[in-house]
């Protein structure tokens, strides 16, 4: 009965998410000051202008009217017509930018965890000790980098220098192109994943049922396989559904440094457009990402350890 | 390496207090005022007469880098402001009363975090129609002030459960006296940490964002530079190796002060 509870209440609350982000987002480009119609049109245009195009974007309706407009096109999956690329629904510039983007976000992901879980199972069985200190060295200067100096640094030394990379702006769809895009939204990532993997691994490591599987005689891989990893892994799968927010957000970052097509570059497109149907779409549908990913993890999660529903 | 580490902490001081003499007294010494352009030399390398070289139009990087401090610091300075008062009201207000209040808060910081920092922040700064700092303000303390809410809420839940908070509630002191005497006094600690690592973040939050095009400091904002310099990578590297360890260094320097803040401020914290 607590299980089905839980379960149904994490899913409302990621309901209630999403609808809130939708009237959030809706509220920031009607309630804020600055008109729409002013953006786009600038100070030269006439009135007549002005009104017309207030009247082609609905814009002359009630507040109540065009917040149901906006809701009816999240229901019926158009998310609104675009301003700048008119016939063309949001949802439709949507869908073609999202595959790019995920394809970065899964690469720059699988490369976080293949630095991460070594490094980071290194600095929890070394303990304090030279191992534990050389990953903890790389994972603070992974920190310390910002993604948009270590794109520029990665251009100059793997493409430039070296050249065995694609520049930016040459034909980099193939897998060499997204090497350095992922190593850029990837590094923090790791440093962070490497940070929490040591940490949990090293409580796990203490529990009474690692010392009893040592004292059974079991080997140091035998007691990290079976014992150590997958009871530390978990809640970093949980706690690392948290960055994917950052994820999402590098990828802003990362494909206007390596000129990549996607949902970053196609927000940065409707930012400067001022295209807010373009904008306010991105928006819900990146939080709706999120939402989602962090559902699904907490759902797995509780799953596999009911525990998580106590707390 | 532990000594390094020592030094490292050190080093992290006087990071952060050039930063702020660059930003309080740089744009004094600066050899060029903003807007200084010298036309004949774009993209000069580091020499005697352009200690850091050149950049677009042949703008002085030295000083184009004090005078980006100042905008760095005025930002910061706001943004930490604002959200550090906000966020640890709202933190303070659902750890110490808890229950409905709490879920009701806490709710709407976990809402707001449920749209990625950046996304937020340009998601504001497209409904005007050339942002200013204000609005640069005001984009970036509209999620910053979650992380200080749950910093402040985490620790008035410990507090209030102590025996010295009970008592002073037993006495019948007012919600009022409590928090301001007892509660924020104790809060304080975590939160000054907190911000002092903020003041990075806030840093490379508004890069970002002018390294995207989007701020108003695309005259001065080490980001606008960074962005630059992105642009003649291929040929004049100096440009974004210049702007961007500015950032990087600053953004260091401030998360490692707060790592020794904290241990200075909780000496528990350095044993693990």
């Amino acid at each position: 009965m607590t299980r089905a509870r839980y379960f149904i209440g994490r899913v409302l609350r990621a309901w209630l998410t999403v609808a809130f982000v939708a009237t959030f987002v809706f509220g920031i480009v009607h309630f804020l000051p600055g008109d729409p119609v002013d953006v786009i049109l600038g100070d030269q245009a006439t009135a007549e202008d002005r009104e017309a195009l207030r009247h082609a974007l609905h814009l002359d309706e009630s507040l109540p009217r065009q917040f149901g407009r906006f809701v009816s096109s999240i229901f019926d999956g158009t998310l609104g017509t675009s301003f700048r690329r008119h016939p063309e629904t949001v949802a439709e510039l949507i869908a073609d930018a999202m595959q790019p983007t995920i394809l970065l976000a899964l690469s720059s992901l699988a490369l976080a965890w293949a630095i991460a879980l070594p490094l980071g199972v290194l600095a929890a069985e070394s303990r304090g000790g030279p191992g534990d200190r050389i990953a903890m060295f790389f994972a603070a200067l992974g920190l310390a980098i910002p993604n948009i100096w270590l794109g520029p640094l990665l251009i100059l030394v793997f493409a430039v220098k070296l050249g065995f990379l694609p520049i930016p702006g040459d034909d980099a769809s193939g897998a060499l192109g997204l090497v350095l895009p992922s190593i850029t939204l990837g590094t923090s990532l790791a440093a962070i994943l490497t940070r929490q993997i040591r940490g949990s691994l090293r409580e796990v490591l203490d529990q009474a049922y690692v010392v009893a599987a040592r004292a059974r005689g079991v080997g140091k891989l035998g007691v990290l396989l079976k014992h150590g990893l997958p009871n530390a892994l978990l809640p970093v799968l949980t706690l690392g559904a948290a960055q994917l927010g950052a994820l999402l957000s590098g990828a802003v970052v990362a494909e206007k440094i390596f000129e990549r097509p996607g949902l970053g570059t196609l927000f940065l497109e409707a930012f400067f457009a001022r295209d807010l149907p373009v904008v306010q779409g991105c928006v819900l549908v990146i939080a709706t990402i999120y939402v989602s990913v962090n559902l699904a993890l907490d759902l797995v999660y509780g799953l596999v350890d009911p525990r998580a529903e106590v707390s | 390496m532990r000594r390094l580490a020592r030094i490292g902490r050190g080093a992290s001081f006087a990071i952060v207090g050039a930063f702020f003499f660059a930003a309080l007294a740089g744009p004094a010494f600066a050899p060029d005022p903003v807007g200084t352009l010298h036309l004949e030399f774009p993209y000069e390398p580091p020499s005697a007469a352009f200690p850091l070289g050149t950049g677009d139009n042949g703008i002085d990087l030295y000083s184009a880098i004090l005078h980006g401090a100042r905008l760095a610091l005025v930002v910061g300075v706001w943004v930490v402001g604002i959200s550090l008062l906000l966020g640890s009201a709202i933190g303070i207000a659902a750890g110490y009363y808890g229950g409905r209040v709490d879920h009701a808060l806490m709710g709407f910081a976990d809402m707001v975090q449920a749209i990625p920092a950046i996304v937020l922040n340009i998601a504001i700064l497209a409904v005007v129609a050339s942002p200013g700092l204000v609005h640069l303000v005001v984009a970036l303390a509209a999620n910053g002030w979650v992380v200080y809410a749950r910093v402040a809420r985490a620790s008035t839940l410990s507090l209030r459960s102590s025996d010295f908070v009970a008592a002073a509630r037993a006495l019948g002191f007012s919600d009022a006296r409590v928090l301001s005497r007892h509660v924020l006094p104790n809060v304080a600690g975590p939160l000054v940490v907190q911000a002092t690592a903020g003041f990075g973040w806030t840093l490379l939050a508004e890069s970002t964002l002018s390294f995207l095009g989007l701020g108003p400091g695309k005259e001065t904002s080490w980001g606008a530079l960074l962005d630059q310099g992105s642009a003649v990578l291929l040929r004049f590297p100096h440009v974004a190796l210049v702007s961007g360890g500015a950032i990087a260094l600053t953004v260091l320097g401030f998360n490692l002060a707060g790592d020794r803040l904290r241990d200075l401020l909780d000496p528990r914290s350095r044993r693990r």
